[in-house]
């Protein structure tokens, strides 16, 4: 039941895109000339490449956000269960937060969190 | 209260009458489907119509007011202009990347859209899991985003995605942290679930502090995952001309522009579910006459409502503040509200676990 809705909600978006980008295709006028095929930059041709090395800082804020991100589906799963845990989910929970909290603050202190 | 499970078991019962189960069952997907698109693609226009409309008034303007009465046709006139705009790829994109990122984008907007719940009895994806399943639909956007700017083999589009990339994920952890902390208030996954535990009382005023907290907290988060107000640096035009979808043209660029505002309907329409109650009815304990009254409004005039005025309140973030710069961004998001959710998600397990809530 889920499963098939899933499937017709994954089927709709797909069809939605290809219905709009058809109708376009379909009615939208098509002309060819080499300098439409350009990038769009500042007016004169791109210099280098645009594939190209980018800046570390981002990298390292995806890298942090993974450590956070895995925490949350751990911490996910253990919300659901708190009101029955009591007193036992507070602490347990108090030590993996511990754990997670030196790790942000560790990242703090070398300096990750600087957008240099 | 309304309930819409009655039509929908008065339309199962009508098709299973004199058709074979397998037969109907494919017919009821091909309606919801198409319901889906509908109510998709009129909340994307309303949605970009109060959105000028909006704009102009705080910038003391009229908006749009010539095309249909009050302006209410500008939208699908724009809608028509876009369909007969050439789409062009151009030479050195990645032309296989360059076309499926359109189909990313919104298939994690129409996955988390279909979440949502907007009566009783009125969703279409309603997992035990829901909230969770959201957030996991709603993050595959980032990887659209990203293939879009990297395939355009632009400089522009890349700045554009790389920020929009560093800018999303980091902000979808204080949207679950925010998300969390009611879920620790309900012990429950499930929207409807959720919904039906605010019937004496939404969780914006049941869960004290930590609840407010959790409230601000998810809106602002909200309003930088979606790409707008001061965060709205993924595409800030002065600098990027259009951000990652600096390539893109005609209806290729009015599906990521659909996206982005649904994405920014979706927002608001979970704000409004798990912390304004969705489509239950403001109910305050005690006073009966009251309660029915309010009991008579259907449920999904409730939920638009709510979730249009938290839309309100988010274009008037976007129209009042000025546009932040990249590393003011991830300070706010890393040094401020990261440790302000962990510590709100912990006292609001004390208010759960010493029973301190209403």
């Amino acid at each position: 039941m889920y499963f098939t809705l899933l499937v017709v909600v994954i089927i709709t978006a797909i069809a939605l895109v290809a219905l709009a980008l058809g109708i376009a295709r379909a009615i939208s006028p098509r002309s060819y000339n080499s300098q439409k095929g350009e990038a769009y930059e500042c007016g004169i041709p791109t210099r280098g490449r645009s594939w190209m090395q980018f800046k570390v800082g981002y990298y390292l804020f995806a890298i942090l956000f993974l450590m956070f991100d895995v925490e949350t589906v751990f911490l996910f799963s253990w919300a659901v269960v708190v009101q029955e845990l009591g007193m036992y989910g507070l602490v347990s929970i108090l030590f993996f937060l511990l754990v997670l909290i030196l790790g942000l603050a560790y990242a703090w202190r070398k300096g990750a969190l600087e957008w240099k | 209260m309304f309930d819409f499970s009655i039509i929908t078991g008065w339309i199962h019962g009508l098709l299973t009458s004199f058709l074979p189960l397998g037969v109907a069952t494919f017919i009821e997907c091909v309606a919801i489907g198409g319901c889906l698109l509908l109510l998709y693609t009129v909340i994307a226009i309303a949605m970009i119509f109060m959105e000028r409309k909006v704009c102009a008034a705080f910038q003391c303007r009229l908006g749009p007011v010539r095309v249909g009465p009050w302006g209410t046709l500008q939208v699908f006139g724009d809608v028509f202009k876009m369909l007969t705009k050439e789409i062009i790829t151009i030479r050195h994109a990645d032309k296989f990347l360059y076309n499926l990122a359109p189909y990313i984008v919104i298939l994690a907007s129409l996955l988390s859209f279909a979440c949502l719940p907007f009566n009783r009895g009125m969703e279409v994806l309603d997992f035990n899991v829901g909230v969770f399943f959201m957030m996991a639909a709603s993050s595959i956007g980032v990887v659209g985003i990203l293939l879009a700017g990297w395939s355009s083999n632009n400089k522009f589009s890349l700045i554009g995605a790389m920020r929009s990339g560093a800018q999303m994920i980091s902000y979808e952890l204080s949207i679950s942290l925010s998300i969390l902390t009611i879920v620790v208030l309900t012990d429950t996954m499930q929207f409807s679930e959720i919904v039906a535990r605010q019937a004496d009382g939404w969780f914006l005023f049941k869960g004290h502090l930590p609840a407010l907290v959790a409230f601000v907290i998810y809106l602002i988060a909200g309003n930088a995952e979606v790409n707008r107000g001061p965060f709205d640096l993924p595409e800030a035009e002065s600098e990027l001309t259009a951000g990652y979808h600096t390539e893109y043209s005609g209806m290729h660029f009015g599906l990521f522009y659909v996206a982005e505002f649904v994405n920014l309907f979706i927002i608001s329409g979970v704000a409004a579910t798990i912390f304004l109650g969705g489509w239950m009815p403001l109910h305050i304990p005690g006073w009966e006459g009251f309660n029915a009254v309010m009991d008579w409004i259907p449920g999904f005039v409730w939920f638009f409502g709510k979730a249009f005025f938290v839309v309100g309140l988010l274009m008037w973030i976007k129209w009042t503040f000025p546009r932040l710069r990249i590393d003011q961004i991830l300070t706010l998001e890393w040094k401020y509200l990261v440790p302000i959710g962990l510590v709100n998600l912990l006292l609001m397990v004390i208010v759960v676990v010493f029973k301190l809530h209403f």
